[in-house]
């Protein structure tokens, strides 16, 4: 499968490559729905500017990088397109090859319970053979690279598209199995944006899986295992964190980034839900929402846990999914990284029933963001609930959709 | 949502929806039609309202002698060959006490225009601030009035010179007042707000503004042609149909009352016999003009290009007709003044009233929330029969449940097949806006044609060549399910065309409405297995090119200068190339629309009319 691969990447490559040389580029790198405050490159040039004069560069609350991404920047941004393009090849092999792995422990469980003649008699045709599942990977890997929602973010140079290409290569080492690299890479994606972290729980469920360690309380097996993983996953945090603190010679990336993420003082309009709620609040209130939305999106963990633990890479895009939705600077980079996963379970694809509907709200949502954002900012003739209402049409085609693929399981 | 993932009941859903498809989209469209004419009738429309509060009463005086320097300004502009004669405008100017400065613009318009027989414009705008004399320099209003070549717009030069006088010696102005005189109309404009808000979306080279004056609040075009006139027009579109505040419209109409002046919209007089089949008929015409004028997308007047930097802007043109009652200068004069000292009082820009509206007349307007429904009609065709093919399509599918067939997928191998149409359409449609300008030259090295006709006639040759498309594309492909190949083809262009229309009705109705009033009866019934030669000529004569000769003739009817068919033909193409001209000078959206996204989504049905 190497050379649909290669060509699937030439083909993403050469289309970044036009728009990045075309008058599109710039326009692009300045839609709100493509960059956010907090990935935005504009924001990144500036912080190494403020680098290379000596100036902290969190100085003036304009960027909000980790102290990596500016140490990354400052050794390659001549070469920030490539860098880009590069990342973006980089997650779709690594999603290519996580789905190869998934794909075969999924036929392997199937052959066995099929022997053991564990399923019944009218589930005989979902059962899927090698040959449909041949060519799910590259699909996985196409949704990826040629979703228009990916193609934007690279060529806005947000640096979204860096993170997904962290969390892409945390779900091929869990799914390869290295506990050690996968708690590596889970904390180098919440190093970045504090939100992976309810990635743990999936990550954990699998690799308990993988070793036939039962999800008991009560068994010391499981307790054993957790506190390595967690004690790898916190170590390296912790280290990972240091060494941002000796990179800079001070503590300021902690509240310009985590602080920021958390407390959403800039309320840019972006296609999250934060911007307009918060921007109608009264300042006495504004904690007390803050810790709602935020605990928003941590506390479906627990549920969907519970629920799906039979089913740990499922549970993950669903983590991934609620992430992008909720979380407070979404950008579509996000969304695509969850809707990638989508060719994985397409032989599940006829019991989603009203998913005409909800991909016809989502693709109508993508075309009227930038008609209303011209009505409003440029022909004054809409205001903001004009956009909000786009944005929350958009969350809600989104969610219905997460409510609708969970009837997979 | 019970209703739908209830088994039983969603099968009797679809069945419905399957069984009564048709019925439904007929009943909408003719809904749709008959809800647009009857918005112009009267007991349906509101009366207009005032809704800035900040405009309250003000008391107007009089005073000026705009003739004669009307009569100077022309002898002038004869001396300086039809051009501007700007010294003697900065001197004029000066010697009222107002700041003047001139900017000087140019620009080589991308081919030559024959409307208007210009090719490598220069041009100066020369304008003059008065400044507020008591407040801070925070705040500006536009009066404007085009330099023309020949006899017209003298009287307008004039009168603004004599209004920049007597607004001087007034001490009650809280914002400065810009008298704008702009050569080559729309050109000027465009080149003066550029530079006055630091932009250049057009290309056109200009000379930075020396003196400027806070932020713009209002605009006013003015456009006079003779001494006496009869009767004044106002003029609301503006570039890509956008409309200024439905209160500036009130406001002139208010004031005209106030006067004793008349006052049209669209060259017609308002009537009160609204019961009558003779009152309706006017006021749909009325609004008709309206629509197409929106529709097309052109600034019909100086103040068009204003809208875009969100400044409220109309214009105003006097006519002369045989009437007995005739208003001097004097009187608009007072009119113009009686309305800048209204939108002196604003305390913040015209945002109360309606951004979105028809006017069968103009004391009766449509709001966005009674026009909308009529398109909504339309496009609920289009959605309920993609609603009907996704439950074709998916039908194959269910009934595997029950049986061990193999399920058909919607996605994959067909989507190869879907793909090849549409990509080819759009590099169809790309090439009929990227290739009629570049390739002028060689055509005219070829040809005995000039510039503009070249440019016109290679955008209809290539159009027509696109007809020729279906029976190339589908050699390329494999033939493979073609059954479900057109469905997941018509589905993929019934959603994009929705889509499209709903975008493009949002930010201009009139051209969303007129699309949808032709696509929609042609793409909702489009079936390969339709009679080809009948449903070819129709999806030929409802085509958006086609389209547009309607709306000329149309337009020619309604404003009573009908046209033969060859001379409706020439005006086709003028319009053409003005539609071309427009996109290429002042950022028009219309020629882009309909050439990348409208025309290879017509395409795309041409392609499923001719699948084999």
């Amino acid at each position: 499968m190497a050379a649909p691969l290669t060509l699937l990447l030439i083909v993403a490559v050469t289309i970044r490559a036009v728009l990045f040389r075309s008058s599109w580029a710039e326009l692009i790198s300045e839609r709100v729905e493509v960059v956010s405050p907090l990935n935005a490159w504009k924001r990144v040039v500036e912080g190494l500017a403020l680098l290379d004069l000596g100036v902290s560069p969190y100085s003036g609350d304009v960027f909000h990088e980790t102290p990596f991404m500016i140490y990354l920047f400052h050794f390659v941004v001549d070469y920030a397109e490539i860098v880009f393009m590069v990342t973006d090849g980089i997650t779709a092999v690594a999603l290519y090859l996580s789905i190869q792995t998934y794909n075969k422990n999924v036929f392997r469980k199937q052959k066995y319970a099929l022997e053991s003649d564990r399923y019944p008699a009218d589930c005989l045709e979902l059962l899927r053979s090698p040959k449909e599942m041949f060519y799910i990977p590259l699909k996985v890997a196409m949704f990826y690279l040629l979703n228009p929602f990916t193609i934007l973010s690279c060529v806005a140079k947000s640096t979204c598209g860096l993170n997904n290409a962290i969390i892409a290569l945390f779900i091929l080492c869990t799914l390869k199995g290295s506990a050690l690299l996968s708690g590596i890479l889970l904390a180098l994606a919440t190093y970045q944006s504090i939100y992976p972290l309810t990635l743990f729980a999936p990550a954990l469920l699998f690799f308990l899986q993988r070793l036939y360690i039962p999800v008991n309380l009560r068994r010391s097996s499981f307790w054993f295992f957790t506190l390595q993983y967690a004690f790898i996953y916190v170590g390296s945090l912790v280290v990972i964190t240091g060494l941002s603190f000796f990179l800079l010679g001070s503590w300021d990336f902690i509240p310009s980034v985590y602080g920021f993420i958390f407390s959403v003082p800039d309320l840019t309009p972006n296609i999250g839900l934060f911007w307009y709620f918060f921007a109608e609040m009264f300042e006495h209130f504004r904690l007390f929402f803050i810790c709602v939305f935020q605990i928003n999106v941590f506390f479906y963990t627990i549920p969907l846990s519970i629920k799906l633990k039979e089913h740990p890479v499922f549970l993950i895009f669903m983590q991934i999914a609620i992430i992008s939705i909720f979380k407070s600077y979404p950008t579509v980079g996000d969304v695509a990284l969850y809707m990638a996963f989508l060719p994985a379970w397409s032989h599940l694809y006829r019991f989603l029933r009203n998913i005409f509907l909800v991909s016809c709200v989502l693709l109508a949502c993508s075309a009227l963001f930038p008609v209303l954002w011209h009505l409003w900012i440029y022909a004054g003739s809409a205001n903001s609930n004009f956009y909000y209402a786009i944005t929350l049409l958009f969350n809600f085609g989104q969610v219905k959709s997460l409510n609708l693929i969970s009837h997979f399981t | 949502m019970g209703l739908l993932s209830d088994p039983s009941r969603r099968k009797v859903l679809t069945g419905l929806l399957t069984r009564l498809n048709t019925p439904i989209c007929i009943v909408c469209y003719l809904a749709g039609i008959v809800w647009f004419m009857g918005l112009a009738f009267e007991p349906f429309t509101l009366r207009t309202y005032m809704s800035e509060n900040a405009m309250g009463s003000t008391m107007v005086s009089s005073g000026e002698r705009a003739l004669s320097l009307a009569k100077e300004f022309d002898a002038h502009k004869r001396q300086a060959y039809d051009g501007m004669p700007v010294e003697w405008l900065v001197k004029a100017m000066q010697s009222r006490g107002l700041e003047v400065f001139t900017q000087s613009f140019s620009r080589k318009l991308p081919f030559p225009d024959e409307n208007k027989e210009r090719y490598m414009v220069r041009g100066t705008n020369v304008y003059g601030i008065l400044r507020a004399p008591r407040a801070p320099r925070t705040e500006a209003l536009v009066i404007s009035a085009p330099c023309s070549p020949g006899d017209s717009n003298n009287q307008a030069v004039g009168l603004l010179l004599a209004l920049a006088q007597y607004f001087r010696n007034q001490v009650y102005w809280a914002k400065d007042i810009i008298f704008l005189v702009n050569e080559h109309d729309l050109m000027g404009t465009q080149a003066w707000l550029e530079a006055y808000h630091h932009t250049n979306i057009t290309g056109m080279e200009y000379s930075p503004l020396q003196g400027r004056a806070g932020s713009i609040q209002a605009a006013l075009s003015l456009e006079l042609s003779s001494d006496v006139i009869t009767s004044l027009d106002l003029i609301l579109e503006g570039l890509n149909g956008q409309l200024p505040n439905l209160d500036l419209a009130n406001l002139f109409y208010a004031f005209c009352q106030k006067l004793g002046v008349l006052c049209t919209i669209q060259g017609k007089l308002q009537r009160n016999d609204w019961d009558t089949a003779e009152g309706y008929t006017h006021a749909a015409q009325t609004m008709m003009l309206m629509v197409l004028k929106q529709a097309c997308g052109r600034s019909w007047g100086d103040h068009g290009l204003f809208l875009r930097y969100h400044i409220e802007a109309a214009s105003v043109r006097g006519i002369n007709s045989f009437r007995h009652y005739k208003t001097d200068a004097a009187t608009i004069g007072r009119l113009l003044e009686g309305m800048v000292r209204k939108l002196n009082n604003l305390l913040e820009r015209l945002h109360q009233s309606y951004f979105f509206y028809l006017l069968p007349s103009l004391s009766r307007f449509v709001s966005i929330g009674c026009y909308m429904l009529a398109f909504g009609l339309l496009v609920v065709i289009l959605l309920l029969r993609a609603l009907d093919l996704w439950v074709h399509l998916g039908a194959p599918a269910l009934a595997a449940v029950e049986g061990v067939t193999e399920a058909q997928q919607p996605s994959g191998p067909g989507v190869l097949t879907v793909l090849t149409p549409v990509v080819i359409s759009h590099l169809t449609g790309v090439a009929l806006y990227l290739l009629p300008v570049h390739l002028q030259e060689m055509a005219v090295e070829h040809f005995p044609v000039s510039e503009t006709e070249a440019v016109v006639l290679t955008a209809v040759a290539i159009y027509t060549a696109g007809l020729a498309l279906p029976h190339n594309t589908q050699r390329l492909l494999s033939g493979e399910g073609t059954e479900q190949g057109w469905k997941v083809l018509k589905l993929t262009a019934l959603l994009y065309l929705a889509v499209l229309l709903g975008c493009t009705a949002l930010i201009n109705f009139s051209l969303g409405f007129i699309l949808a009033v032709t696509l929609v009866p042609i793409t909702a019934s489009m079936t390969p297995h339709m009679p080809k030669a009948l449903s070819a000529l129709v999806m030929v004569l409802l085509s958006p090119a086609f389209t547009v000769l309607y709306c000329v003739f149309i337009y020619q009817e309604l404003i009573e200068a009908p046209v033969s068919v060859s001379e409706g033909w020439m005006l086709f193409l003028s319009v053409i190339s003005q539609g071309i001209l427009d996109h290429a000078l002042y950022g028009s959206l219309v020629y882009p629309l309909l050439a990348l996204f409208i025309y290879p989504c017509w395409l795309m049905f041409w392609n499923i009319l001719f699948w084999s």
